[in-house]
């Protein structure tokens, strides 16, 4: 056998972000799925992911400390009166 | 930050060029928290980092009468910075390793740690979970402010290019296509540290909910 013919747990859990953004060449998207299909453990995992990535968009840009924000206005102000 | 129609970014534009406060202040809330994540990149500190947003502002206020709207205004920014950031790296002496961006994949590191899983040459099941993933239940746990501030903390403790990509993916809501010109990034290379980012994020909320469970 040259080329496997299953993917294991192991290497499933390093394919995730190539399936979630579509990077899969078409043998390799085949055999994901045909895991996918019969592994628990590893539609857990996927889930996981799924859930990872749902609580990171929860997190909102860190605000602007007002220190920030007043110097840079400042800035803004001497730019507008060069 | 919300995604910006054409017309929306020509209006911003035009306000900036008539010197509107508003529409600068406006633009430095949309834009500064991503600024700063991606400037740490390439310079050692925050407070580095801070200086570097600040003379990309300025860079902005200078150029903005002369921007062509050939690539989109965010883009434009953070072009303004990764130059700034690239020539204080480089006043400053700092060399980025060339691993730093390029070639992410150079340092294996796993998704989930070895002993998770049974060794290759296992008769039964090789290269199987050795405990299966717990599942995580219910889901209104995965917003509860204690746990979003475990996703922060495990995002602060990422390498700079791994937090600056997941920042930009996962909380920015940019496309792949925009990260990867933003920091000179190959479609493959933001794909491994954006992999890398998530799955360490992943491993940190396993470890808190293991940990709450027991």
């Amino acid at each position: 056998m040259s080329e496997p013919a299953h993917l294991s747990c192991q290497e499933f859990v390093e394919l995730v972000t190539d399936y979630f953004e579509q990077a899969m060449p078409r043998d390799e998207r085949e055999r994901f799925d045909a895991h996918l299909a019969v592994c628990e453990p590893c539609t857990r995992y996927l889930e996981q992911m799924e859930q990872t990535i749902r609580a990171v968009g929860q997190l909102s840009p860190e605000d602007l400390s007002p220190e920030a924000e007043s110097l840079l206005l400042e800035t803004f102000r001497d730019w507008k009166s060069s | 930050m919300q995604a910006t129609t054409a017309s929306d970014e020509a209006q911003l534009v035009a306000a900036l060029r008539e010197r509107d406060e508003r529409a600068f202040a406006e633009l430095v809330r949309s834009y500064h928290a991503a600024l700063l994540r991606v400037a740490r990149i390439y310079v050692p500190s925050t407070a580095v980092a801070e200086e570097v947003v600040q003379e990309t502002w300025v860079g902005v206020l200078r150029g903005i009468d002369g921007f062509e709207g050939r690539s989109s205004l965010r883009t434009w920014v953070f072009r303004i910075l990764t130059n700034a950031a690239q020539a204080r790296a480089k006043r400053e002496g700092r060399h980025i390793p060339f691993s730093a961006l390029d070639q992410p994949g150079r340092v294996p590191e796993p998704a989930v740690n070895a002993d998770r899983f049974l060794a290759p040459d296992d008769p039964v099941w090789p290269g199987g979970w050795v405990v299966a993933p717990a599942r995580w239940s219910p889901a209104d746990r995965l917003v509860a402010k204690e746990t979003l501030e475990i996703v922060s903390q495990a995002i602060e403790q990422l390498p700079p290019n791994q937090r600056a990509v997941i920042s930009l993916r996962d909380i920015e809501g940019w496309g792949s296509d925009e990260v990867c010109n933003v920091l000179g990034l190959s479609d493959s290379n933001q794909r491994v540290l954006l992999h890398r980012a998530r799955s360490k994020v992943r491993t940190a909320l396993e470890r808190y909910f293991q940990g709450e469970a027991q």
